[in-house]
């Protein structure tokens, strides 16, 4: 961590919203949807992620980028609480998550997808969406085996309700197909499908690019912009594919051995020396 | 006070039965992570072997003992080869079932062979028990003789664990099959071996066992061998010090609780501790925990 | 890829559905007409009870995900608790009194589900298995040390040992490990067969529901089903209260065929013996688990394996081994694949 980067984090005692200088203009005014201070965990003696700082508007698209083992998914199961952190504080829309678990934060409005494919495998297409809408659709187990109107009434909304998640990825046709037998790139699709059926006000997206080719990826940069549009959410990612990430994210965190190295926009980013020395070493001096 | 070191002497006595037994299940289950439910019955064979050498054979008891090693060894390594191995690949529901089968196949077969009435299990050693403080304790030889064989085994596993390149190639078997195997090591080979010592152990397990309840019968496995898989879990599975403190532990519980608590619930209280401990250590008392990685 | 049509679920349940019934038609055609042989129909009602077990534990262990190796427990305590209340309750009417026993059994079971449930779900796969695997024998050895009499002023409980002291006219109906004596044989093959058209209709419509789908989620993988908001303990606990309910139901329908029951009866090897139809049927399978436990009962009782006499047990741990081993060989399931999903296709291309 470079000095530069330090003085522009203040102690975040004093300052109650520390880094809002990424946030695009459009979301200044409102409240950040996700907001980290000093955010940290420590696996045995090993500190993974330190004093991560970071905000996010309500509509932006943020990319978290890093070479390999910098810590990009460790964070995103801090913000999920898939693990708890040993130190700072996760706020999502202005509610601190402390002491939540990873189903309390998905209620609160955090969504996401799994670096490796976590489908439920034997579950139809439609059903792994009806998973995703179950704190939309509510109705009792009881009513559900004794099939009660409130069933009848529930099923059908949840059925039309799914069919219209997965056009967003023109996935309506394969409802029926088994999700663990889907093809890889569909599989990954599917995913963010199920998350956005949370209705969620954060989505993360964990690798969504990985394995798939430059048209796939390119349309798939076009549904991500698609996703924020017509849901108006933020949409948070880790990726590799820096074509994806230049092209799509208005705000980026560069993350290296669990630290932040830099902060910026597409063009701060690819210009700032820190992020090159992180990918590609330093320079050998002439 | 007396009273309580002499049944404080059964409970390690006990415990180092259950200890011996449960090494069987938590090597087995270290390496090929499998439940193995016919390693109780191992231990029936083993004790009818060594019974009908004796008493049938005329054998010294130190033969028929060795030939019991022999033979399970050999059932250890047949049961691996026929049963398990052809399910290396399969879920471990799929092989757990199998190894209720041939469980079932070795008590039938027992029944048929040995037929399912009581033969009362020569007593080895001297009835005689070492008095103490003018006969307040009592101290039997079968009771010294069974601690003594559990030292001598853990610590020869440990020696062998540690040291050996078969001790190590378990060891890294049970880490990564995949990555042992690249690294040239024999897994099958490997797993085949786990079986042997894990039977012949049971076989030493069995010997002592009836020395100290001597009705033998077909089923007579099958509870010490529940208690001793519990005992395993409970020191947390996988873990060979886990396995010895397991079981003593479980040794002494059982045998404080019918003493001081009740004979009838005594099996449903070390069940209790059990639960727990699990409750307390979700992974047993020495076993690791492991992260799923996300 | 392989494609489930929308209503092949359905289409499934209703032909199970639809067998249960064919089955019971023919069984009650057969038993008119005087074709079954009494060892045949002193089997009838076991073997409704066995298929319900076998049900209710692949609630567990097909749709929930978890190993169960203490199911007989809850088995157990809905016979001795149905069997008290078959006992005890002053109802005329024989099929009123078995069906209230059944409820009675269903609810105590469920109640000792619950209260297993709650520590043991916290447990992961064999640390999980080996806990239910200790409450069986707990609930085993609560019951050998229980005795439970009635007399004018009603039911008395003692624990242990026998303290009970009747006033006039009074009479023990659960003996500690000797068991329940003399129960009047109330249960019928109707009984059992309307108890697994329920079970099958309750674990159809809960698989099909919101509650249903979340189970499976958590089964499938359990980080993904939290991350989408599933409660994992709300959803297991029900799967797994629900299974034990079902048990309990299953337990006082098998007792009350009976004329003596104990503790025995319930022990790791029942709860064994249940698995074992369930992973034969196939696990999440239903009908599977059916045709596994009708089977299974029944095999030991016919002619030809009665013909082995003392080999039986012998032959029915080889069978057991034989077909593990064949139903895993990967030449076997490329096999048993590939007919599959031609038939899939041919449906496919008629929709």
């Amino acid at each position: 961590m470079s000095e530069q980067q330090k003085n522009s984090y203040p102690k975040p005692k004093l300052v109650p919203v520390p880094s809002t200088n990424i946030i695009p203009e459009r979301d200044v005014d409102k409240r950040p949807i996700l907001e980290c201070r000093h955010l940290g965990i420590d696996f045995g003696g090993l500190t993974a992620v330190d004093d991560f700082n970071m905000a996010i508007g309500r509509t932006e698209i943020a990319g978290l980028i890093g070479p390999n083992g910098a810590g990009k998914t460790t964070v995103f199961n801090l913000l999920t609480k898939v693990y708890q952190p040993t130190r700072g504080t996760v706020m999502i829309d202005g509610r601190d998550t402390a002491g939540k678990s990873t189903v309390q934060v998905s209620h609160m409005g955090v969504a996401r997808t799994f670096q490796n494919i976590r489908l439920f495998g034997n579950l139809t297409v439609e059903d792994n969406v009806k998973v995703g809408l179950h704190e939309q659709m509510k109705y009792s187990a009881l009513s559900g085996i004794l099939r009660l109107p409130s069933y009848w009434k529930k099923e059908r909304e949840a059925h039309e309700k799914a069919l219209e998640l997965l056009h967003i990825f023109d996935m309506q046709d394969m409802a029926g197909y088994q999700a663990g037998s889907l093809p890889y790139g569909a599989q990954r699709r599917l995913e963010i499908v199920r998350a956005l059926a949370t209705k969620p006000s954060l989505l993360l997206l964990d690798e969504p690019a990985a394995g798939m080719n430059p048209s796939e990826t390119a349309e798939l940069m076009n549904n991500i912009r698609k996703i924020r549009d017509t849901f108006q959410i933020a949409i948070m990612l880790i990726e590799h594919d820096m074509n994806l990430v230049m092209g799509v994210c208005e705000g980026i965190c560069v993350l290296n051995f669990g630290r932040i190295i830099a902060k910026g926009t597409p063009d701060d980013i690819q210009a700032n020396p820190a992020v090159i020395e992180a990918y590609l070493g330093k320079q050998k001096e002439a | 006070m007396l009273i309580f070191l002499n049944h404080l002497i059964n409970g390690i006595s006990l415990g180092s039965v259950y200890a011996i037994i449960a090494l069987g299940y938590t090597m087995v289950y270290g390496i090929a992570k499998m439940l193995n439910f016919a390693h109780g019955d191992v231990i029936m064979v083993g004790a009818y072997i060594c019974f009908f050498s004796v008493s049938s054979f005329h054998l010294p008891p130190a033969a028929g003992v060795l030939l019991a090693v022999i033979a399970c060894t050999a059932l250890g390594i047949v049961i691996e080869r026929l049963a398990y191995k052809p399910l290396r690949q399969a879920t471990s529901l799929a092989v757990l079932i199998t190894a209720i089968g041939v469980s079932y196949f070795l008590q039938n077969g027992a029944q048929l062979l040995w037929s399912s009435n009581i033969k009362m299990f020569p007593s080895f050693f001297s009835s005689q028990p070492i008095s103490l403080f003018g006969g307040e304790l009592k101290i039997t030889i079968a009771a010294i003789v069974t601690v003594l064989a559990c030292v001598v085994i853990m610590l020869a596993l440990t020696w062998f664990t540690g040291r050996t390149k078969m001790g190590k190639a378990m060891r890294a078997c049970s880490e990564d099959k995949g990555a042992a195997q690249l690294m040239g090591i024999n897994v099958n080979a490997t797993i085949s071996m786990t079986f042997a010592i894990g039977s012949a152990l049971a076989a030493i397990a069995g010997v002592l066992f009836c020395s100290v309840y001597p009705t033998l019968t077909p089923t007579t496995g099958s509870m010490p061998g529940i208690k001793a898989f519990t005992a395993a879990v409970f020191g947390g599975i996988g873990s060979i010090p886990g396995a010895l403190l397991g079981g003593i532990l479980l040794g002494i519980i059982e045998i404080f609780a019918s003493a001081y608590i009740s004979t009838q619930m005594s099996n449903a209280i070390v069940f209790a501790v059990l639960i727990v401990v699990l409750l307390v250590r979700p992974s047993g008392l020495l076993g690791k925990q492991i992260r799923e990685k996300v | 890829m392989k494609k489930i049509r929308l209503n092949r679920t359905s289409r499934v349940n209703f032909a199970t559905f639809g067998a249960v019934i064919l089955a019971y038609a023919i069984i009650q055609i057969m038993r008119s007409a005087g074709l079954l042989s009494s060892t045949v129909q002193g089997q009838l009602v076991p073997i409704c009870a066995y298929v319900a077990m076998a049900l209710s534990l692949n609630l567990t262990v097909g749709v929930l995900g978890e190993l169960s190796l203490g199911h007989a427990g809850f088995m157990s305590v809905g016979a001795f608790a149905g069997a008290v209340a078959a006992a005890a309750l002053p109802i005329p009417s024989n099929a009123l009194r078995l069906a209230a026993a059944m409820l009675i059994g269903a609810v105590f079971a469920a109640a000792v589900g619950t209260l297993v449930g709650i520590p043991v779900l916290r447990l992961n796969g064999d640390y999980l298995a080996i806990v239910t695997l200790a409450f069986g024998q707990i609930i085993k050895s609560i019951v050998e040390n229980l005795y439970i009499g009635m007399d004018g002023r009603g039911l008395h409980v003692s624990f242990l040992e026998n303290r009970i002291i009747f006033r006039d006219g009074g009479r023990m109906i659960l003996n500690g490990a000797m068991g329940v004596n003399g129960i009047d044989k109330i249960s019928s093959f109707t009984a059992g067969f309307i108890l697994i058209m329920l079970v099958l209709a309750v674990i159809f419509n809960l698989v099909g529901s919101r509650a249903g789908r979340a189970i499976m989620a958590l089964r499938d993988n359990r980080i993904a089903a939290e991350s989408v908001g599933i409660n994992v303990t709300k959803y297991k606990l029900m799967a797994f209260v629900i299974s034990a309910a079902m048990a309990g139901a299953a337990g006082t329908l098998f007792a009350l065929g009976q004329n003596t029951i104990t503790a025995n009866k319930f022990d790791f090897n029942t709860s064994i013996l249940i698995l074992v139809f369930v992973v034969l049927g196939g696990q999440g399978n239903m009908w599977g688990s059916i045709v596994a436990a009708t089977f299974l009962t029944v095999l030991p009782e016919t002619k030809a394996m009665r013909g082995l006499a003392d080999y039986r047990m012998l032959v029915y741990a080889i069978v057991l081994i034989l077909v593990m081993l064949a139903t895993n060989n990967p030449t076997v399931q490329d096999f048993i694949n590939s007919t599959f999903r031609r038939k899939k296709k041919k449906g496919g291309a008629a929709k």
